[in-house]
């Protein structure tokens, strides 16, 4: 073990985690944000609505990430109609592919989670808002939203986590994120041992963080699920 | 129909290995998560203890990095053993041995869990009577907690199962010649990597769909017993 070499080697592999922490927390904002409406979808009696929605969901979740980042990354390129489009300076950068890829495939897992989160929504609840004359979409966004959220909040952490293990496959499109970093340094050093355990010891001070996070936001999502606290 | 330029056979050669590299997890993964299993419910602290930051450490770094570790580390690990014995010839651990490991001890920790829920879902009072009516430990195994053990961690092995077929792709990062690497590779020749990377993706799919088809009926199959509603 070369103690010298790990230490030396920290301030590349955090300019990583950096990287790491942005890819995940711009896919994940960017998945929820398509994630809701696919669920919404999802659910819908209309079949020209769910079937396409179901389509995209079993598509990208039933092929490996690693295919979709480079059918992104390679393979957009080889049709001349991409590479002439308005779209191509985003599809030739690896950042953008990485964050398109995460996005649309956590979008997916997130909209499955959502979907069973919104038909567990007790079916009173919707009726009162029903009954007190609430349109739809007013519906949705205070009464029927707020709650699935919160009846997805556990899933939905697996989810971040499942993502920020995903993440390390930016670094098979060349980019610098936490695993990439710590590849090129082996590379050049041929320590594995030292740079991949300290890499690994990041990841997992990373998912301590996001575990203890969510569960704070549990904690704080469900006053009405606390025990009483009692004065004397 | 997409034009392949004759990889089609390249392409199934490698679904081929990826099939098997994906069995072969399966099998050490199984005996991991038993393994994890009986520690997690023992009554030995050291073992608990062990099984638990087994458990903690898988769930929280990524698959690629854990391959990695054990394809280059697990290797230079090798070479260095070997040198202290006296010999100076280069070892490097086969990407098939260095996968197949990997992902059967990824598919361990979260089968721990699996098995560790099912174990407990067997009522303990089934256990009491098969105890009074006679039965040995192992037959109270056997004819018990086995066929409910199977029936309870179904669902969940066959979860894993899907994302343990995913996660073979990663293997060709370490140059395994399997679906993900070959799949590369014609499209590295032809020039054309959206028609050979959607090839691939659609044998993935058509993996997924028929390992669906085949839990849904094992499923089944298992709770033949089970009265229902």
């Amino acid at each position: 073990m070369d103690f010298q070499l790990m230490i030396d080697s920290i301030p590349q592999l955090l300019v990583g985690v950096w990287m790491t922490v942005k890819l995940v927390a711009l896919a994940l904002a960017l998945g929820i944000c398509i994630a809701i409406p696919l669920a919404l979808g999802r659910v819908s009696k209309n079949p020209f609505l769910w079937m396409p929605v179901y389509s995209f969901i079993f598509i990208f979740r039933g092929t490996p990430l690693l295919v979709q980042i480079f059918i992104v990354y390679y393979g957009f390129g080889q049709s001349e109609s991409v590479r002439e489009s308005i779209f191509w300076p985003f599809f030739k950068e690896a950042y953008w592919c990485a964050i398109f890829t995460f996005s649309l495939n956590t979008a997916a897992y997130t909209a499955e989670i959502l979907r069973g989160a919104i038909q567990a929504v007790p079916h009173g609840e919707v009726e009162a808002a029903q009954a007190l004359g609430m349109p739809r979409l007013l519906m949705l966004r205070r009464v029927v939203v707020p709650r699935a959220f919160r009846l997805a909040l556990p899933a939905y952490g697996n989810e971040i986590i499942l993502m920020l293990k995903g993440s390390a496959l930016a670094s098979t499109i060349t980019l610098l994120d936490l695993t990439g970093v710590a590849r090129v340094i082996v590379a050049r050093t041929f320590a594995p041992y030292e740079l991949f355990l300290i890499a690994a010891v990041m990841y997992l001070v990373l998912t301590l963080i996001i575990v203890r996070t969510l569960k704070y936001a549990e904690w704080r999502l469900s006053p009405h699920l606390r025990p009483p606290r009692y004065s004397d | 129909m997409i034009e392949l330029h004759g990889y089609g056979p390249l392409l199934l050669d490698g679904a081929w290995l990826t099939l098997r590299v994906a069995f072969a997890s399966v099998a050490v993964g199984l005996v991991f998560g038993l393994i994890g299993a009986t520690a997690k419910l023992s009554n030995s602290v050291i073992a608990r203890g062990a099984a638990t930051a087994y458990t903690a450490i898988v769930r929280g770094i990524p698959e690629l990095l854990l391959l990695l570790i054990i394809f280059y580390g697990g290797s230079l690990l090798l070479q260095q053993i070997w040198r202290s014995l006296g010999s100076d010839s280069y070892v490097e651990i086969q990407p098939f041995v260095a996968g197949t490991f990997t992902l059967g001890f990824v598919f361990g920790a979260y089968a721990t869990e699996v098995f560790r829920g099912a174990i407990l879902s067997v009522p303990k009072g089934q256990i009491e009577a098969a105890h009074a009516v006679g039965m040995g430990r192992l037959q109270v195994l056997r004819r018990v907690m086995l066929p409910q053990v199977w029936r309870f961690a179904l669902p969940g092995l066959g979860n894993l199962w899907l994302v343990l077929l995913k996660d073979t792709s990663l293997i060709s990062v370490v140059n395994l010649n399997e679906l993900m690497y070959n799949s590369r590779s014609a499209a590295g020749a032809t020039r054309e990597p959206f028609t050979f990377f959607v090839a691939a993706a659609v044998i993935y799919l058509a993996f997924t769909i028929v390992s669906m088809v085949m839990l849904q009926y094992s499923e089944k199959r298992a709770r033949r017993g089970v009265r229902q509603s």
